[in-house]
């Protein structure tokens, strides 16, 4: 029970983490042919398809760009995927957090912990890709390192985003309104396949009103040696969408489990 | 077989200290009294049953006790805290086996006690001894790898009693825990049950079943419509509310005989197709029935009766 606005969670999150990825381990062969091979496959076909017609941009070849691009729209599927259809699995259909909640565990411990989570599977989806980029000589500078707290951050916010969706969903068909309106513009307009500058003003403004876009801003610079610009500003739009989100998820969900 | 892990005793539970203390509890959804005022203490020790129809609050009550439910005012003390501040540190030394079952199917038996356990913080050696002596207590020792779709409704049942004694818990809460099972896997239930009663554990159980709450409760109170309408031993309870025979018969066949009840020297009871009489004289009924050459059964009563009495037999949706 809560008596406060704000989340709580305690360090014991950490056990809802273990028992996710204990469950994970067992499910890693579909899991990571989903996270993982299907980015890959874009990646290639794009970038070798489309790098023939388009050359360079940015200074790059379109590989490189894609590659960086990829690396972050794969954390937000990952993450988003993993905070709505397998959260929601838990939370309604498995009855896995009904049980939780016999125990010491709060439900701020769970949401954080899912949220986590999500964060973790987006995370390593992007470095297992950034693995690939780099053994296909995409990424060319260490700077690519500092890249990958950005995407964990990154993914802990489309993880919040997507566990608001979950907390209003009543069946799984709801997820579609969010991957349609919302993942897949995202997606497509936030410099991932081709540069925003070219769009018109306000679809940029759009763009730029949306996290996707920062996280672009921030790690295809890193990754293609050159330091980003305004990197305060593009991460407090992240981190902003990441805690306002979860605050959000965590009130809805405890409205719809507390009552 | 099935026998008590000595090793392992359960926490020293002081008899007679309240377990639960629940005063002017209140829980009111869309402006309907669901729980409307109740007032109930729990010895430690003691084996309590919570029964009532359909709807009647039951769940909610529980809920409520597991800090799952706000309460909208009253007070609730679990083992001597307030549950509103104290939630997880109740939690901590509480076993709740659920209505459903809330098993985690990706794993196997064995996974799934060393995972609730994690959520405990407990781990080491002293776990590992202590899920086999669970495995063993419930009987599921060649099972440890299997998965859960693979064991019957008993079986799941049982690894849930066996996953709520993961912490040794002071109090275990049981929300219709043989719901469904065969009468075998009930009575296993019912061993094991007891002889945590045995060793001191506060048991707190809803049932639909009277015979189970009257084999097994030391006291029993029924809810309805949100309120305790009555509490004390299930013995008493028969003595205080019900003649102690009970005649069944046809409704039917009864009628033709017996045009109007009333007229009987007995209290009467239509059920679906049957009629209960309850009578303090049996005799005197059986003779009148006898000489209709009505076909009947008797028997004592018991808290089913008592449950039909107080709380009606018309259908509860």
């Amino acid at each position: 029970m809560r008596w406060h606005i704000l989340p709580r969670p305690s360090f014991r999150f950490v056990a809802v983490w273990q028992r996710n990825l204990r469950v994970w381990r067992k499910l890693m062969m579909p899991s990571l042919l989903g996270n993982f091979g299907e980015p890959v496959l874009y990646l290639l076909a794009f970038g070798y398809g489309f790098g023939q017609l388009v050359g360079e941009l940015d200074g790059m070849s379109y590989m490189m760009f894609i590659a960086s691009g990829i690396i972050c729209s794969s954390a937000m599927f990952t993450a988003s995927f993993e905070g709505m259809y397998s959260a929601y699995t838990r939370m309604a259909e498995q009855n896995t957090w009904l049980a939780m909640l016999a125990t010491p565990l709060t439900l701020d411990d769970i949401i954080f912990a899912e949220a986590i989570w999500a964060a973790t599977k987006g995370f390593a989806s992007a470095v297992a890709i950034l693995i690939v980029a780099t053994t296909l000589g995409l990424v060319s500078d260490v700077r690519a390192l500092l890249a990958l707290p950005v995407i964990f951050l990154a993914a802990f916010t489309f993880g919040s985003l997507a566990l608001i969706v979950t907390a209003v969903s009543r069946s799984y068909d709801f997820f579609l309104y969010y991957f349609t309106l919302a993942v897949t513009p995202m997606l497509l307009l936030s410099g991932v396949f081709f540069p925003l500058e070219g769009l018109p003003e306000w679809v940029q403004t759009l763009a730029l009103s949306l996290p996707l876009a920062h996280v672009v801003e921030i790690v295809r610079p890193l990754m293609t040696g050159s330091w980003p610009t305004q990197v305060a500003l593009h991460l407090t739009v992240i981190a902003s969408y990441g805690v306002i989100a979860f605050i959000v998820a965590s009130m809805l969900i405890h409205r719809r489990l507390i009552r | 077989m099935n026998r008590l892990p000595p090793e392992t005793p359960m926490r020293p539970h002081t008899h007679g200290d309240p377990a639960i203390e629940i005063r002017g509890l209140r829980k009111i959804y869309d402006g309907i009294p669901v729980v409307d005022g109740i007032d109930l203490s729990i010895s430690g020790g003691e084996f309590f049953g919570l029964l009532g129809p359909n709807g009647a609050g039951k769940t909610t009550a529980l809920r409520m006790l597991l800090g799952l439910t706000p309460i909208d005012s009253g007070s609730v003390r679990v083992l001597g805290l307030p549950i509103e501040v104290h939630g997880r540190e109740i939690r901590e030394r509480l076993g709740v086996v659920p209505q459903f079952d809330t098993l985690d199917i990706d794993f196997t038996v064995e996974e799934n006690l060393l995972t609730y356990a994690s959520y405990f913080g407990l781990s080491g050696s002293g776990l590992k001894q202590r899920i086999d002596d669970l495995l063993d207590l419930a009987n599921l020792e060649s099972r440890r790898h299997a998965t859960i779709d693979t064991l019957s409704g008993g079986m799941k049942r049982r690894l849930t009693l066996a996953r709520a004694l993961i912490n040794q818990p002071d109090l275990v809460i049981l929300d219709e825990p043989t719901t469904g099972l065969d009468p075998q896997a009930r009575h296993h239930l019912w061993r094991q049950l007891r002889r945590l009663r045995e060793r001191g554990v506060t048991l707190v159980l809803t049932t639909h079943y009277m015979e189970e709450a009257q084999e097994l409760c030391d006291r029993v109170a029924i809810i309805d419509a949100g309120r305790i309408i009555a509490c004390d031993s299930p013995q008493a309870m028969i003595v205080a509310h019900v003649e102690p025979w009970v005649i069944s018969l046809n409704a039917a066949s009864a009628r033709q005989f017996i045009a109007d009840p009333a007229t009987l020297p007995a209290r009467m009871l239509e059920i679906a197709d049957t009629w209960l009489i309850y009578t303090r004289n049996p005799a005197e009924v059986r003779a009148e029935l006898e000489s209709a050459g009505l076909a009947h059964t008797l028997r004592a009563a018991n808290l089913e009766d008592v449950f039909l009495k107080l709380t009606g037999h018309d259908l509860r949706e």
